[in-house]
């Protein structure tokens, strides 16, 4: 057949030459190679005494962070649960009770505030949505693994900022 | 026989016994250190002292798993395929010297537990006998995939035993002796066999890979065609049998590699060591103990090379296997016979 273009390549299988077919040469050379391996640092990480360094942009574990009086920045305005592209966030928001400005910024606050560890994709999407800079992705903790779904579900209980580290600070 | 003899027999036995046992038992843990080296892992360190008690934990697992046995299977047979395998695996290496005379009371002790004149003869016909609890085991599983790996066992160790045995007539014509340990004796110091027989000692190695069903010549149990074949139905301490038995089995090939081609006990030197002693049956104790430490060393390395190659080769194809077996093997083995008779015939003429 004429070939359409002269862009085709003629492929030919080359023949082995004799050293080739003796195959000895090249499991000698296999061989020198994974030696050389067996002595090479390893690459492992002992996890759970060590753990792999992680960037400085990582995007980990969830935090609801206070602003510097300890009072809870977050509005329950619900733009990080429209953001999400996994629909991971759920809330529920209440008014603020007179007496309660220490606890909460503003005047209106979230009552539940869940994060579906399961659903959630760590895209850091719902820390640009929020207006009030009040959750960020922190880059030292991770969701662990856990035996039950449920325990997945991270409510206001483990998301909220210690009140001890902002004092601290 | 005296009964001291047979009691010193019996503790012998026993011992061999034991260390071929803990030997197979390690070489599980170290096959897995040394693929863990070779991929740049640190492969398992978290059972004891850097991963030490592993193969206890493994044991630990296989008793405590489920004894299953299919329902279509042919039941004697399929609980004697593993018992076979591992009884065979174990009977072999009682002629293996594993070490020369020792001196206690002026009682002479050979550290072998049982010189025949044959001795070569039982290893090959002990070690051909372990086919058949792989055969066995297969064809009891009622599974086409055990049955295609028991055949390809069978097909496979009968075609390589043949090269094999054919290397082993150059060795024997130059030893002229079937004994071990009169094999063994005649490589004393340096004068190793492997000097004399570098193309047959290659014949044997990949011989002894194939007879081994070690990688690249696991056809029989190659997980990627035959998901474990002949032990595809095992499990629980049956598959622990089966697969200790395989272990076994490169320790006593390495055994037997060591004492046909690279001196088994004989170490450099040693009728120096021997003559820098005084008294002479302290010499001969220590050169034979230091002999014990050479013998184990070579196996080790062999063992040491056979996971290393493991780890290195891809799985051949099972026409290559039979062509490299047929069409290779036993002509290059024939010619090596060749070499080695007319070796001898021109050593008689120029001496
Ligand atoms: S990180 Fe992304 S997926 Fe996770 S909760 Fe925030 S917006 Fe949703
Ligand atoms: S975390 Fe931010 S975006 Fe989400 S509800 Fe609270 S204030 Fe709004």
């Amino acid at each position: 057949m004429e070939p359409l273009s002269n862009r085709s390549k003629k492929v030919a299988q080359k023949d082995m030459t004799f050293t080739e077919r003796m195959y000895l040469p090249a499991v000698v050379q296999g061989l020198t190679i994974t030696l050389k391996h067996f002595f090479k640092k390893k690459a492992t990480i002992q996890y759970p005494e060590q753990t792999r360094e992680r960037s400085s942009v990582w995007r980990g574990l969830h935090v609801l962070k206070r602003d510097e009086q300890g009072a809870e920045r977050c509005t329950a305005c619900g733009l990080c649960a429209v953001a999400c592209p996994a629909e991971a966030i759920t809330m529920t928001a209440g008014e603020r009770k007179k007496g309660e400005e220490g606890l909460y910024r503003e005047e209106k606050y979230a009552v539940t505030y869940e994060v579906n560890m399961l659903r959630c994709i760590f895209c850091g999407l719902c820390e640009e949505a929020c207006p009030k800079a009040a959750i960020f992705l922190q880059d030292d903790k991770i969701a662990p693994a856990r035996f039950e779904r449920d325990e997945f579900i991270y409510g206001k209980d483990r998301l909220v900022e210690p009140l001890k580290t902002t004092e601290t600070k | 026989m005296e009964s001291v003899d047979l009691i010193y027999k019996a503790i012998y036995i026993l011992v061999i016994f034991g260390i071929t046992l803990l030997i197979a038992t390690y070489s599980t843990y170290f096959e897995r250190k040394i693929a863990a080296f070779i991929q740049d892992r640190v492969g398992p360190n978290r059972a004891g002292p850097a991963g030490l008690l592993q193969p206890l934990a493994d044991a630990g697992k296989l008793f405590f798993k489920e004894d299953f046995i299919p329902a279509k299977s042919n039941k004697a047979l399929f609980i004697l395929g593993p018992g076979i395998a591992m009884l065979v695996a174990t009977m072999s290496s009682a002629v293996i010297p594993f070490g020369d005379m020792l001196m206690v009371d002026g009682r002479e002790i050979w550290l072998q537990a049982i010189e025949v004149n044959i001795g070569v003869l039982y290893v090959f016909g002990v070690v051909s006998l372990g086919v058949y609890g792989l055969m066995i085991g297969g064809w009891a599983s009622n599974n086409k995939f055990s049955l295609l790996g028991a055949i390809r066992a069978a097909s496979q160790n009968i075609s390589y035993e043949l090269a094999m045995g054919l290397s082993l007539i150059a060795v024997l014509m130059m030893t002229g002796s079937l004994s071990l340990r009169e094999i063994a004796e005649q490589q004393a110091g340096f004068n190793w066999n492997i000097w004399y027989q570098p193309l047959g000692f290659v014949i044997f190695l990949i011989c002894a890979f194939a007879e081994t069903n070690r990688t690249p010549f696991d056809l029989p149990e190659s997980e990627a065609e035959l998901i474990g074949g002949y032990h595809t139905e095992y499990g629980s301490m049956k598959l622990g049998m089966y697969l200790f038995a395989e272990y076994i089995n490169i320790f006593v090939a390495s055994a037997v590699m060591a004492t046909l081609y690279f001196g088994a006990y004989n170490f450099p030197f040693m009728e120096n060591l021997r003559a820098a002693i005084s008294d002479p049956v302290v010499a001969n104790n220590v050169v034979t103990l230091v002999g014990v430490a050479a013998m184990f060393a070579k196996i080790f390395l062999f063992i040491f090379f056979f996971m290393w190659v493991r780890w290195t080769l891809p799985r051949f194809r099972y026409d290559q296997l039979m062509k490299l077996g047929w069409n290779i093997l036993i002509p290059l083995a024939i010619l090596n016979i060749l070499l080695t008779g007319g070796g001898i015939m021109l050593k008689d003429y120029l001496f």
